[in-house]
């Protein structure tokens, strides 16, 4: 069969008409960022989900499995989350005002990750911290598993936790990443 | 057969598009073939969460591609149909419609090769690659689509 390719404008012409129509479950852009593309995904009610993935194609088949089968990639319903970004990573913004969509189930992971969206920009707190301030003071192993699997890093900064002698110890993103975030906000020198 | 997973929008649309968009430019030609073509991915998505499975989605696209085609034609009489013209319309009934109903008992490759040799008039060459088969497979599988049918209308 003789293909016609698709010009760009038209591939991007139906992304925004999808978008449009309200038939999308999941949109999702990349963003590029000084730690690299970020895949930033968005459903009606807001961001779902900032991965550090270098292959989209993983986190897309993680999304339809999660949050409906419609997922394509358009760059609107992500603008402002790229927009908030891009201000982030060049020291004009603080805090990000963006709604959020998270997906838990576990009352558990909310009540910690509200919490966590609490802790100032350049600042850290430690992992038993935040299981205190949940009421959960014996819990810092479970809030570690909570930022291990925190669908929304940067925006919920669970870069901001790190061990109570002052290490790191662990990041999705890659330790490194984590390090240059904790640098950006001067909450390490 | 075992089910396949309905993949994500996204990778089916890639997979398909250029495919898709030759087929309407063929048929329309490439002006009427963008609109058709925006409006055929979004009856997809429309109709997305009715798929069970993920066989044979490129028949399936490309039926879709078909019908919006038609509808394009009849909607635009002055931008003619480049190859459509030869789908036989009876009572306003596209043969392609009468087809579909009696075929839909067939398995479902038989079905869509019928469908897409005597209802779309697609050379062989193009339903093997709609079912992601060969030109020969297709051929078998519509002609064994026909021995069945006239077996159930009791033709033979």
């Amino acid at each position: 069969m003789i293909d016609a390719n698709v010009t760009p404008e038209l591939d991007a012409r139906f992304r925004a008409a999808a978008v449009e129509s309200g038939l999308v479950d999941v949109a999702y852009d990349l963003v590029d960022t000084p730690l690299g593309a970020l895949l930033v995904a968005a459903t009606e009610a807001g961001v779902c989900r900032i991965s550090y993935d270098p292959e989209p194609e993983r986190e897309v088949e993680r999304l339809a499995r999660l949050l409906g089968t419609r997922v394509l990639r358009a760059p609107k319903p992500v603008d402002e989350a790229r927009r908030q970004l891009d201000e982030y990573f060049e020291h004009r913004r603080r805090d990000f005002d963006l709604d959020l969509d998270l997906q838990l189930p576990a009352p558990f992971s909310r009540r910690v990750l509200e919490e966590l969206a609490r802790v100032p920009y350049g600042e850290t707190t430690t992992y038993g911290e935040l299981a205190l301030r949940a009421d959960r003071p014996r819990a810092a192993r479970a809030v570690g598993t909570v930022m291990n699997r925190n669908p929304i890093p940067i925006v919920l900064p669970c870069h901001r936790v790190v061990g109570r002698n002052g290490s790191l110890v662990g990041y999705g993103g890659g330790l490194e990443r984590k390090e240059a975030l904790l640098r950006l906000e001067g909450a390490l020198l | 057969m075992e089910a396949v997973a309905v993949p994500p929008f996204e990778r089916f649309y890639v997979e398909h598009r250029d495919v898709v968009f030759g087929f309407l430019v063929r048929r329309i030609g490439r002006n009427a073939a963008e609109d058709a073509f925006q409006e055929t991915f979004l009856r997809a998505l429309r109709g997305w969460h009715t798929l069970q499975h993920a066989r044979h989605l490129r028949a399936w696209i490309l039926t879709i591609a078909a019908r919006v085609a038609i509808d394009a034609a009849a909607k635009q009489p002055s931008n003619s149909l480049l190859q459509g013209d030869e789908v036989a319309v009876e009572d306003g009934q596209p043969a392609y419609a009468e087809l579909a109903f009696l075929a839909d008992e067939l398995p479902p490759t038989e079905r869509a090769a019928v469908v897409l040799r005597y209802g779309y008039d697609l050379p062989y060459a193009e339903i093997g690659a709609a079912l992601g088969s060969s030109e020969e497979a297709a051929r078998a599988a519509a002609s064994s689509g026909i021995r069945r049918l006239r077996k159930k209308e009791g033709l033979t």
